[in-house]
């Protein structure tokens, strides 16, 4: 960790965003993670993204479990609201969250651990519900706050950094979620900013359950040889089957692409997306074509990235639920508690 | 681009901005902090091996480093260098003993040396402890040239200047004073060995405008009052002054007026306050002391009543820009303006004046009256003469005349060692990394975010009673350890070895300036639009790596880097460290013979 607070004076030529701010404005306090760690670049990609999407910081929701990739939160958006919940919890607690307060951006920071261990079934559950949620899982292979045991996402037969090989089956996180029926799913990697940035605008811009498994090297205790999480082994085995090029927000898309190497998705809220094709036969629109591509790779020991799976018309929680379209706060007494005849009309409806 | 050569002396001298803007080099990180740590002493001797005099120039230099300083570039202000020099003079124990000895003995060459200011005595202190004989000769009865004549006590009060210029006429040097040299020639039939002329710009450019000859009485030339005042010869002036001109030396003229019975004191000048050739801070100090700087106003003639001075009249000009953008003063139209006034300085420039240089020594002048002078070895056309400060090459500052000093030493030291004077040892460099343990570095790497402190002055009233008395006061201790604290340390330098490097953008996410950028390498123009934050500072190199694991290359833009080493802190390999770059430039006095200091 460092000791020292990063001083406040900034490159002069810095750009601003639209409200004003620059990307140093996103930041949160130092991060205290081992140096190098990968968990410190996906701080930094969602700094960048909310700082290109001209988010107000206070719009936004931060909320985490326990362990490394939890104690990010307090490294990004310094003046947004955070919640760091029990180990596992984060699904619940941003479920509850956004059922309360509808208008605020939610953003769910778990790890291996948080979400494929302890809190797997929390992960399915608010998933399978299609809370409106950008949930990133910084996804290492290990449990580094205790030194570097395998998590359930170590893929069989890769190596500890004592050498032990894992025997067991991992989870692989994104091929569950698009099980579970999220509508925006993806994979990127720590160690690649051009490809994770935009993944991330589009996972906030996404209207329903978005899920970003973010492959994030462990410096202390999973970045050696026979390590399939280190540095080195996701770049030699990484398959980008697109690359998400920009997302405009209502705009027409005006640069011009050879035919059939693009795919422009239009996403619930009108922004588009523009998908640069890398495998030629991937339609990131189909789901079931989607699973059956990365069952093909992940055998052969390749890690598909990309933004795997998008469906343009995706619905969450509160439009399944038909709830009212403002949260809570902003209803009155008198819409809160509409009193007894009220009452009585629904009490008769059950009848 | 190719791979940067970190090796090449220059490449991280350019990065300590201040010192590489510095004449003389003068290591100025490392100097401020010593006095951040309280060793006064260790931070003056730092300077006077590089500038000769920390003393004097810690008031009175033209400070080319702190335009320069990148706290200008991330901040605003530079940090105060110029008066964290004066502190280390000023704090400093006695340091007698840590001079160069006399030379035991003698070598047996002869040196004269014409003009006892900064360059000269340069020279002597590089050449004495050699066991050269130096004999400096100086119209003055004093040493210390303009240094002494022309910058006014209240700037530069008597003791420094005793002080510094005995430090090194102490080494066994003979000082005669009062004495003109009058004929090179004659000079040259003495049979020196070397001869070096450091006899300054002595002369004051004159105004030949109407009632110039009959006002005559209440007329007088800058310099030339500037130094009967600084040896007491003139100790009143009139009530109503005007000085003419805006150079540094106006604003002493205006200012030494003010403390002589001057109540009424204007500088006027003919081109625009923003051109005037004084420094900002002399400026503010002549204004603060009451006096009004009034601009675009041509003299055209002396105004006189019975021989006796009654003002002067100016022409109202106003700048125009032609099409290839040359400023030009043209009149207004306006009427003409009468200033009045009892008695008017003139200040408009110096001039060099060699009328003492016969034309047949084998010393050849170009057509502008200059002597033809190696900017590199600073021998003239005569191999046994040599030129140094403003006779070089015109009036410069006293920084340069020692820059100037140091040079002419080595190549009078070859020359009279048989040596051939252009084979000039380069400067020694030292690289030593600054880490002592995890997050422990060596030198105070947290940035403070203070604003430039205020030099403590005195209280005007007092100050413009006596003119010997020193209007500022110099930092105190508490203050100078703050401004210290604003140095960023540049010389600490950012080292990248880039086979160490796993590419896992740690440096990039934490460098609070976004200095640093993984990319595809590519031609400069091309690169420098491709970095984190944009690279629009051409002065600043980029610092680039060899093709790293993933072909890509790592730059660092070095425009507004703070040296914080957070980079480093964060690098898990320690692909990045933070190196103290140390430049030991040559001197005849050292590296040309022993091996160089080490490392604070």
């Amino acid at each position: 960790m460092t000791y020292l607070a990063k001083p406040k004076f900034h490159h002069p030529g810095l750009p601003k965003n639209d409200l004003g701010f620059t990307h140093r404005d996103y930041e949160g306090s130092i991060s205290t993670l081992c140096a190098g760690c990968g968990h410190d670049s996906i701080t930094a990609a969602i700094i960048e993204a909310c700082f290109e999407l001209s988010l107000p910081p206070h719009r936004i929701a931060k909320l985490s479990g326990i362990g490394c990739s939890s104690k990010t939160p307090t490294y990004f958006l310094g003046n947004s609201h955070g919640f760091n919940t029990v180990h596992g919890r984060m699904p619940s607690v941003l479920t509850g969250a956004n059922l309360a307060n509808r208008d605020l951006i939610y953003l769910g920071v778990s790890g291996d651990g948080d979400s494929a261990s302890i809190g797997f079934g929390q992960f399915a559950h608010s998933i399978r519900r299609g809370v409106n949620m950008v949930y990133i899982v910084e996804n290492n292979g290990v449990y580094g706050l205790t030194k570097g045991q395998f998590s359930a996402t170590a893929d069989r037969g890769s190596k500890s950094k004592r050498g032990a090989i894992n025997t067991d089956s991992s989870i692989d996180l994104a091929a569950v979620a698009l099980q579970l029926g999220a509508t925006f799913v993806a994979r990127s990697f720590s160690g690649d900013k051009a490809q994770l940035v935009p993944i991330i605008k589009a996972a906030i811009e996404h209207e329903g359950a978005a899920f970003i498994d973010v492959l994030s090297p462990c410096v202390a205790f999973n970045n050696h040889t026979g390590s399939t999480k280190s540095f080195d082994y996701v770049r030699e085995h990484n398959e980008a089957v697109n690359f998400l090029d920009f997302i405009t927000p209502r705009a027409p898309i005006k640069v011009a692409y050879e035919p059939g190497t693009v795919q422009i998705v239009e996403q619930h809220d009108g922004s588009k997306l523009a998908l640069k094709k890398i495998a030629a036969d991937y339609d990131a629109n189909d789901r079931v074509g989607a699973m059956t591509f990365m069952q093909v790779h992940t055998a052969k020991g390749q890690i598909v990235t990309g933004l795997l799976y998008v469906e343009p018309e995706s619905e969450d929680l509160h439009g399944h639920l038909g709830t009212v379209a403002a949260p809570l706060n902003a209803l009155n007494e008198k819409e809160l508690c509409p009193g007894s005849a009220a009452l009585e009309k629904i009490n008769a409806s059950l009848r | 681009m190719k791979p940067t050569d970190i090796s090449a002396p220059d490449y991280f001298h350019k990065v300590v901005d201040c010192q590489w803007a510095c004449p003389a080099h003068t290591p100025v990180p490392e100097y401020i902090r010593l006095i951040a740590a309280g060793r006064y002493s260790d931070a003056y001797m730092i300077n006077w091996e590089s500038n000769v005099f920390p003393g004097i120039l810690g008031r009175t230099c033209d400070r080319p480093c702190e335009p320069a300083c990148r706290r200008v570039r991330v901040e605003k202000e530079p940090v105060a260098i110029c008066r964290l020099k004066r502190v280390a003079a000023d704090f400093k124990d006695d340091i007698k003993g840590r001079l160069p000895k006399p030379a035991t003995s003698k070598n047996g060459k002869r040196i004269a040396l014409v003009g006892g200011g900064p360059a000269s005595l340069t020279v002597a202190r590089d050449l004495a402890p050699l066991g050269y004989h130096c004999v400096v000769f100086d119209q003055d009865p004093k040493s210390g040239g303009m240094m002494r004549t022309q910058i006014p006590k209240f700037r530069l009060p008597e003791t420094v200047i005793d002080e510094e210029c005995n430090y090194i006429l102490s080494m066994g040097i003979e000082f005669v004073g009062g004495k003109r040299i009058d004929s090179l020639k004659s000079l040259l039939s003495e049979n020196w060995d070397a001869i070096f002329v450091g006899s300054g710009a002595p002369r004051g450019r004159d105004l030949d405008i109407p009632g110039r000859k009959e006002a005559a009485k209440n007329i007088h030339i800058g310099i030339d009052w500037l130094s009967s005042v600084s040896f007491g010869h003139i100790n009143k002036i009139g009530k109503r002054v005007i000085v003419l001109g805006g150079g540094n030396t106006a604003m002493d003229c205006c200012r030494s007026s003010r403390r002589l019975g001057g109540e009424d004191v204007k500088v006027i000048v003919r081109s625009g306050f923003e051109e005037m050739k004084a420094s900002p801070w002399e400026k503010e100090d002549a204004m603060h002391e009451d006096i009004p700087i009034i601009n675009f106003l041509v003299p055209k003639e002396f105004t006189h009543e019975n021989g006796k001075l009654t003002g002067i009249l100016f022409e109202k000009v106003k700048a125009v820009r032609d099409e290839k953008g040359r400023r030009d003063l043209l009149p207004t139209g306006e009427p003409d303006q009468l200033v009045p006034c009892d008695d008017v300085l003139v200040a408009v420039g110096q001039e060099n004046s060699f009328p003492w240089i016969e034309r047949d020594t084998g010393i050849e002048f170009d057509k502008w009256g200059m002597p033809k002078v190696d900017p590199k070895t600073m021998r003239s056309t005569n191999p046994k003469v040599y030129f140094g400060g403003d006779s070089a090459f015109g009036p410069k500052n006293i920084i340069w005349a020692v820059a100037h000093g140091h040079d002419a030493a080595i190549s009078i030291d070859k020359y009279c060692s048989g040596a051939d004077i252009n084979d000039r040892p380069p400067p020694t460099v030292a690289v030593l990394s600054q880490k002592m343990g995890i997050h422990e570095w060596s030198y105070d790497n947290e940035i403070a975010p203070d604003k430039r402190f205020r030099v403590p002055h005195r209280d005007k009233v007092v100050a413009l009673r006596d003119i010997r008395a020193e209007v500022e006061l110099g930092y105190d201790v508490e203050l100078a350890l703050k401004e210290s604290h604003r140095c960023l340390n540049c010389d600490v330098q950012t080292v990248f070895t880039g086979s160490l490097c796993i590419e896992c953008d740690a440096c990039v996410d934490i460098c609070p300036m976004d200095c640093i950028t993984f990319t595809e390498n590519g031609e400069e123009a091309d690169l420098r639009t491709r970095l984190e934050a944009p690279a629009i500072n051409f002065t600043q190199d980029l610092y680039v790596s060899d093709a790293l694991k993933t072909k890509r290359v790592m730059v660092k833009d070095e425009d507004v880097c703070l040296h914080c080493g957070l980079c480093a802190e964060r690098c898990p390999t320690g692909a990045w460290d933070m190196q103290k770059y140390l430049i030991d430039m040559t001197h005849a006095d050292h590296q040309c013979r022993a091996p160089a200091r080490s490392a604070a």
